[in-house]
């Protein structure tokens, strides 16, 4: 088993996502680029394929509980040609469906979770708002306790899946001076007629909108530099009521949910960092190669010999070092060190890898015909989402008691 | 609780090492530096406990352990405080003394594996010399066939364990007009007539090594002590540069964390404006970085060595492993140097040592801009 983790049966799985991944998503992925969207009847495939379900039990509809073989789907995915498409699949899967799943009753798995494993719904998660992100206790959207009720209001921001999701997990105060204790999770349900697809610049490019869904909650499409598919949303919510049985958890439990997913969230993203920068960097490779200057290939000046030896050093690094946050994670360990130490060595080197990506490919790298610059916009997302390098930085030294 | 790859019995051996490198030699470290040497009797100890031989079969006093033990070996070593000390014992274990068992005959193998195991014979490895490292092809050391065996003349330098060796591993031209081809392995006893040590070499690490420069005018050396075929040597000291390579890396990265341990512990301890100076961001981050490359190159050892023990033959992922080990442990020594402020200058604290001792690991065994063109050419570069 290479790493200790990779069984025959998954390499048969990287296998088939890959040819999903290689016949039904790459070749379109400029197209969806170029349109800021992809089609969202995709999520409707992949769960048919069964690639959202490897982290859930048979009765929610999964193959699993397998982490490692999610972790492969992971790395597939990765391997689109669209960050913003394998984004969108993740937080669909690692974020929404894993909150349902670790958090959610009975219940809400049978109303959200199932159909979310069959793609039939998107999910997306609500924590970052305009004022707040890795200071999870600073955020200002409220949740105000009415008869069976709860109204919220409030907003939230960098939402990947935001404009198109059908249902939203919301983090909200619900004792907005108990700090910690007082954040509460709440599925926020758009409604059936609510989810419809708005294009790069935030217009509804096809089917009904928010107007028939939940009342009070509205989304606006956030144009992004990169991870452009990504369907990145702001999120509004204006006196939405919802019921008690969309709370997740117990009141007051938000913020500890929060902080026990992102072991998994940082070493998913770190699976996808060392799988783009691998892809980015064969793109490098294959150019130099092929590519004559002074009589032969650019590849052959030991210059980029050395720079690129150095990158596909440091890519094997990086793919031991999430390794060995994944070993952790199935080991029954909460991994937050070496979770966060893989997040940001990765994270730091695909876009590294990308740059050097663009500069091997010198002026064809900068041009939007050739894929170089799309990975490298992707690429730069890497440093700040899921918590910046900074946050991780902090939160491995303090995991040393600096 | 064993963390892959390795087992339960690998962290036993793990723990009689470091009690064996922790109680008999660590506490002489300071004083074997200031001598700029060690007693020969370390090499005796080390194989009466059967550490020279971890992973060789029992028939020759080896402890039929595999290839993993070796790494153990290579990362308790460095809590030795004297990289020196951890060097010569790595000269012996993993690189002069592995081509006796791979290519050796029988009898080779009773007159030289057999007392190098048990610590009796101290070996060397002769491949640099004045005008050629890693370019193997460009030596100049020849040996030439007579009746009974070869005369072999040249010079060879950067030897480690060089005054000390009973044996040299030796590598030398059997065939001028040949490049890769003409060259062989000899087994050298160094009290042969016409085996000279010329000088031992003043470094600005590594004080405990007795790094020699070594001639040979007209040395005899029997057929029977050719070791391997005639004109495979430069291959078979590939392969010998393979392990060679891997266990500096283990070595380098292992030492490069208890430097950043002590680094991490002087940052907690230490208070400036107020607060340990490890409560500051720009340490605490930096602290952070120093913790994440440390564990990226380790795993990265671990998956290159996890390779060698499945049979495999990982020539890049080795290289890799040698040169992200050097460049993190350099790194890392520097900035906890910078860490320890003025006592990080001082002579009498251990952090310079660490420091001198870290720079070689970028030069020996191949330098970094050796393994990336080893890399680049295995990527296609």
């Amino acid at each position: 088993m290479d790493y200790g983790l990779f069984s025959p049966e998954h390499d048969e799985l990287r296998r088939s996502v890959r040819d999903f991944v290689t016949k039904e998503l790459q070749p379109h992925a400029t197209e969806w680029e170029r349109a800021g969207e992809f089609p969202k009847e995709l999520f409707a495939r992949a769960g048919e394929l069964g690639f959202f379900g490897m982290k859930f039990p048979a009765e929610l509809g999964g193959s699993g509980p397998d982490f490692i073989a999610d972790a492969v789907v992971t790395e597939e995915f990765t391997l689109c040609g669209s960050g913003g498409l394998a984004a969108s699949f993740g937080a669909h899967k690692d974020l929404a469906s894993l909150y349902l799943y670790n958090f959610g009753s009975p219940e809400q798995q049978q109303r959200w979770l199932v159909p979310a494993i069959a793609g039939e719904l998107v999910g997306a998660l609500g924590v970052t708002e305009p004022d707040a992100g890795s200071d999870v206790a600073a955020i200002t959207t409220s949740a105000v306790r009415d008869g069976d009720d709860w109204i919220i209001n409030g907003s939230k921001m960098f939402i990947t899946n935001g404009s198109w999701a059908d249902f939203v997990i919301v983090a909200a105060k619900s004792r907005p001076d108990a700090g910690h204790e007082g954040i509460t999770l709440f599925v926020v349900d758009r409604g059936a007629a609510s989810a419809g697809p708005q294009d790069k610049n935030g217009a509804a490019s096809a089917g009904p909108q928010d107007k028939n869904g939940l009342p009070g909650f509205e989304s606006r499409r956030i144009p992004t530099l990169g991870w452009r598919t990504g369907q990145t949303g702001e999120l509004s919510f204006a006196d939405v009521r919802v019921g008690d049985d969309c709370r997740l958890g117990e009141e007051g439990s938000g913020f500890y949910a929060i902080m026990r997913n992102f072991a998994w969230e940082r070493i998913v993203m770190a699976l996808a960092q060392v799988a783009g920068a691998q892809r980015t960097y064969e793109l490098g490779r294959d150019y130099a190669q092929d590519r004559q200057a002074f009589g032969r290939p650019v590849a052959k000046f030991q210059v980029w010999r050395h720079r690129f030896a150095d990158l596909a050093t440091r890519i094997e690094a990086g793919r031991a070092l999430t390794y060995l946050a994944l070993r952790r994670f199935t080991g029954d360990d909460n991994p937050i060190r070496e979770a966060a130490m893989a997040k940001l060595y990765t994270s730091e080197l695909a876009f590294q890898v990308a740059d050097e990506c663009v500069q091997i490919h010198g002026g064809y790298g900068y041009v939007t015909e050739f894929p170089a610059e799309r990975a490298w916009r992707d690429a730069r997302l890497g440093p700040i989402g899921g918590g910046t390098s900074e946050i991780m930085r902090d939160l491995i030294g303090k995991t040393y008691g600096l | 609780m064993s963390d892959w790859p390795f087992s339960p019995e690998h962290e036993e051996l793990r723990r009689s090492i470091r009690a064996f490198v922790t109680s008999e030699l660590a506490p002489h470290a300071d004083d074997w530096e200031a001598a700029g040497d060690f007693p020969d009797e370390v090499f005796g100890r080390l194989g009466e406990l059967g550490f020279l031989g971890l992973a060789y079969p029992e028939e020759y006093g080896g402890g039929g352990g595999d290839y993993l033990c070796q790494i153990v070996l290579a990362e308790e070593m460095a809590r030795c405080r004297s990289g020196g000390v951890a060097m010569a014992v790595a000269v012996q274990t993993d690189m002069a003394v592995p081509p006796i068992f791979k290519f050796g005959t029988e009898e080779q193998r009773k007159r030289y594996l057999v007392p190098a195991l048990a610590g009796e014979k101290i070996f060397c490895l002769g491949i640099s010399e004045p005008d050629a490292g890693s370019d193997v092809a460009a030596i100049k050391t020849t040996a030439k066939r007579v009746d009974g065996g070869f005369i072999v003349n040249g010079r060879k330098t950067f030897i480690t364990n060089g005054r000390r060796a009973h044996a040299m591993t030796l590598v030398a031209k059997t065939d001028s007009n040949e490049a890769h081809h003409g060259i062989s392995l000899f087994l050298v006893d160094t009290d042969a007539e016409g085996y000279e040590v010329v000088r031992t070499l003043d470094k600005v690490g590594m004080h405990t090594s007795d790094t020699a420069e070594i001639t040979f005018s007209d040395m005899f050396v029997p057929s029977k002590n050719l070791l391997g075929k005639e004109g495979e040597g430069f291959y078979n000291i590939s392969w010998e540069l393979q392990g060679e390579r891997l266990v500096g890396a283990a070595g380098a990265i292992a030492g490069a964390r208890l430097t950043f341990e002590a680094a991490l512990e002087y940052a907690q301890t230490r208070t400036a404006f107020g607060k340990p100076i490890g409560k500051h961001q720009a340490l605490r981050h930096a602290l952070a970085d120093l913790a994440t490359d440390v564990t990226a190159a380790q795993q990265l050892v671990y998956a290159a060595a996890e390779r060698v023990n499945r049979g495999e033959y990982p020539v890049r992922e080795i290289s890799m492993a040698k040169l992200l080990t050097g460049e993190v442990a350099w790194r890392v020594a520097d900035k906890a140097l910078q860490i320890f402020g003025g006592y990080g200058y001082a002579m009498e604290v251990p952090i310079q040592r660490a420091w001198r001792d870290a720079r070689l690991i970028r030069i020996g065994g191949g330098t970094d801009e050796v393994m990336r063109e080893i890399v680049g050419r295995m990527e296609g570069f």
